[in-house]
Order: structure tokens, then C-alpha cells, then sequence
């Protein structure tokens, strides 16, 4: 079991691993393995505990529904599990500033945390827009061939890659 | 009558069963995919980056193989009749713009909805102070919008749940086939460039 207490494994064994579990969730399941909607109907749930059932009759969470769901266990497993992978290699620690990040930026966690916030309040939102995220359409989309998930995917990564270029080589 | 008041326990004690055993599938599926996910480095603020500045390939060759192998086992298991498929609904309007603003965030936050969950497993506090409340934030800003942009740029060019073998009416096989090849070739030249 030498393996589990590894650091990395192989990106391919990983890919692999990721490709038969999706065969798992289709079969047993009949889901295909995504995450993104999961932080909606949680953003939803927060805002109802303020609101009350009004926020229930938004169209949106009308269409997606507000309660705990295979999805949203699903995410809740990947912080177990990658807590579990982390802890057994010795790799989990608690760090506010990544390393690439402080050695361009410097290693104040105030600017990381509130960079992180628009950065994330751009996923949220650019994933409810397109429907999915890295792992709804750039994975267990375009496994399917779905043509919604091949444009999502190639536009993620043209929009990353367009500006972490200009983050990291221009500003940094 | 006993056989009665047996039938209704075992509804009682069924019925709850029913109601929380996909929910232990998902925590289960997800424990192993956010457990892969560590030990491939995807939850990984510089490794997705890295990605991004095309300097790391990890989270391609990750992608790649999971949809390669993904994608043969499921369409086998569809050829032989044990599974359907759940293709999204897309459009131009939804797909490019919503695709291309998550990319952007994408590179700003340094992780994605999925890494974001495995990187506050792995203790990165700035997934969890920041890049988590900003993606809940998004999301609601995104519901509070959601009835006057279905009206206007998210039904731009609506193409349905199309898939490549339907869209051109072949055999599914044409297109797993020569997709695979791809991906395997594409894979192969990332090993061969030393990349």
C-alpha cells in the first residue's frame, strides 16, 4: 500500500483513474461526475437562511432545486478525500499565499485573499453561465463528445491561458 | 395482523435507505476523486497556473487521459445498452461567453470549482477564505441575473444537447475512434517534447 502514502502519482494514473471512476458514477449512479452547481445551490441555501423561502422562487434555484444533493456530497467527499491523500503523504499544510504567486507578488495574504475572491466570483459566475465547470464539461462533457462541453472547455483554457499570461508575465 | 405491520416496517426502515444511499454514492465518489486529484497535484494553486502559462502539463495530461479512458468505457457501455448519456444543453451565447469568463477566473483564482473543494483539503487557505466565498458569490449574483439573461445572450445560437455523433449523423464509434487516436497522439507528442 506503499502508493497511497506517496506524494504524486503519475498524471496518467491519476487520468486513468479519473476515466474508470466516471464509468462507476454513470453506471451506478447514472450522474456524470461535476461540481460547479453544487456552490449555486449552496450560495442559494446561505442566502435563504437570511431571506427565507423567498429566495426558494428565484428561477434559477426553481430550475436547480436548493437541497443536498449527489452533487453536493460528491464535493463535500473531494475535501475528505483530498484531506485523506494529503495527510497520508505528509503534504497538507495550511498556506494562505501559493508559491508561485508569492515569488511574483510578494506574501501578503490580504492581496491573495481578495485577488481570490474576484477570481473566484468569475468562476461562479462564468460557470452558471456556461452551464459547467472543469469537471461537468472539460471532463465528463467532453468524455460524452457533448459539442456544449468541446466549446466550453476550449474556452476555459483560452481565457486562462490568455490571462494568466497577462497576470503572471505582463503585471508580475 | 402481523403481516401488515411488518410490511409497514419494512417501508419505514426502506424508505429513508432509499433516500440516503445515493447520497453515500456521491460522498463516495467523491472522496475517491478528490483523493486522485491531490496525488495528481491538481489541488494545487501553482500547478493549475503552471498549466495556464503552458510551463506544467500535469492538468492536461490529467484531462486528456481521464477522458480518453472516459470516454471508450462509456460508449461501450452505451453501445451494449448498460448506460445513457446526459449531454448539456449549449448555445454560442452560453458556451464562449460563459466559458471564456471562467476562464478568466480561472487564471485569477488558481483553481477550479472541483480543485477549489480538494485545495481546501489540502489546507490552502486562500481557496477557502477568498476564491470560496468569491465562488458563492458569483453563483448567486448569477441567479439574481439568470431571468433577463435567458432571455437575451444565453439563447444566442442554441444548438440543444447535440453530441459529435449525432450532430453528424454517424455511428458513434466514427467519431470515438479517430477522438481516441487524438487525444493518445496528442498525449504522445507532450511525452515526446519533453513537456
Amino acid at each position: 500500500m506503499e502508493f497511497l502514502t506517496q506524494v504524486r502519482w503519475s498524471p496518467y494514473a491519476v487520468g486513468i483513474g479519473i476515466g474508470i471512476l466516471s464509468w462507476f458514477s454513470f453506471l451506478i449512479s447514472r450522474k456524470p461526475l461535476a461540481c460547479s452547481t453544487s456552490f449555486a445551490k449552496t450560495s442559494g441555501m446561505i442566502e435563504k437562511l437570511f431571506l427565507g423561502q423567498v429566495v426558494d422562487l428565484r428561477p434559477y434555484y426553481q430550475k436547480i432545486g436548493l437541497a443536498v444533493d449527489w452533487q453536493w456530497m460528491l464535493v463535500l467527499g473531494v475535501i475528505i478525500g483530498s484531506l485523506m491523500s494529503a495527510l497520508l503523504s505528509g503534504d497538507f499544510r495550511w498556506q494562505w499565499v501559493p508559491p508561485l504567486w508569492e515569488a511574483t507578488f510578494g506574501g501578503n495574504p490580504l492581496l491573495r485573499v481578495l485577488v481570490a475572491l474576484v477570481g473566484g466570483g468569475l468562476i461562479g459566475f462564468g460557470a452558471r453561465w456556461a452551464d459547467g465547470c472543469t469537471s461537468g464539461h472539460g471532463i465528463s462533457g467532453t468524455l460524452q463528445l457533448a459539442v456544449s462541453s468541446w466549446i466550453s472547455a476550449i474556452s476555459f483554457f483560452l481565457g486562462g491561458i490568455l490571462t494568466a499570461h497577462i497576470i503572471f508575465a505582463f503585471i508580475g | 395482523m402481523p403481516t401488515s405491520k411488518s410490511m409497514d416496517e419494512r417501508m419505514q426502515t426502506s424508505v429513508p435507505r432509499k433516500a440516503i444511499a445515493p447520497l453515500l454514492w456521491g460522498l463516495a465518489f467523491g472522496i475517491v476523486f478528490g483523493f486522485m486529484l491531490q496525488k495528481g497535484g491538481a489541488t494545487k494553486h501553482d500547478v493549475i497556473v503552471g498549466q495556464l502559462l503552458l510551463t506544467d502539463f500535469t492538468v492536461l495530461k490529467i484531462m486528456l487521459s481521464a477522458v480518453l479512458v472516459g470516454m471508450i468505457g462509456i460508449y461501450a457501455m452505451k453501445t451494449l445498452g448498460w448506460v445513457e448519456l446526459y449531454p448539456k444543453s449549449g448555445s454560442a451565447g452560453m458556451n464562449v461567453v460563459g466559458g471564456l469568463i471562467f476562464g478568466v477566473g480561472f487564471a485569477v483564482l488558481g483553481y477550479c470549482p472541483g480543485t477549489i473543494a480538494g485545495a481546501i483539503g489540502n489546507g490552502a487557505l486562500d481557496a477557502l477564505v477568498g476564491g470560496l466565498a468569491g465562488i458563492l458569490i458569483g453563483s448567486g449574483l448569477f441567479a439574481a441575473l439568470y431571468p433577463r439573461l435567458n432571455r437575451g445572450i444565453l439563447m444566442k445560437g442554441y444548438f440543444g444537447d447535440l453530441t459529435f455523433p449525432r450532430l453528424l449523423k454517424v455511428n458513434d464509434w466514427v467519431i470515438v475512434i479517430p477522438a481516441a487516436m487524438l487525444i493518445f497522439v496528442v498525449l504522445y507528442g507532450l511525452e515526446r517534447a519533453g513537456l
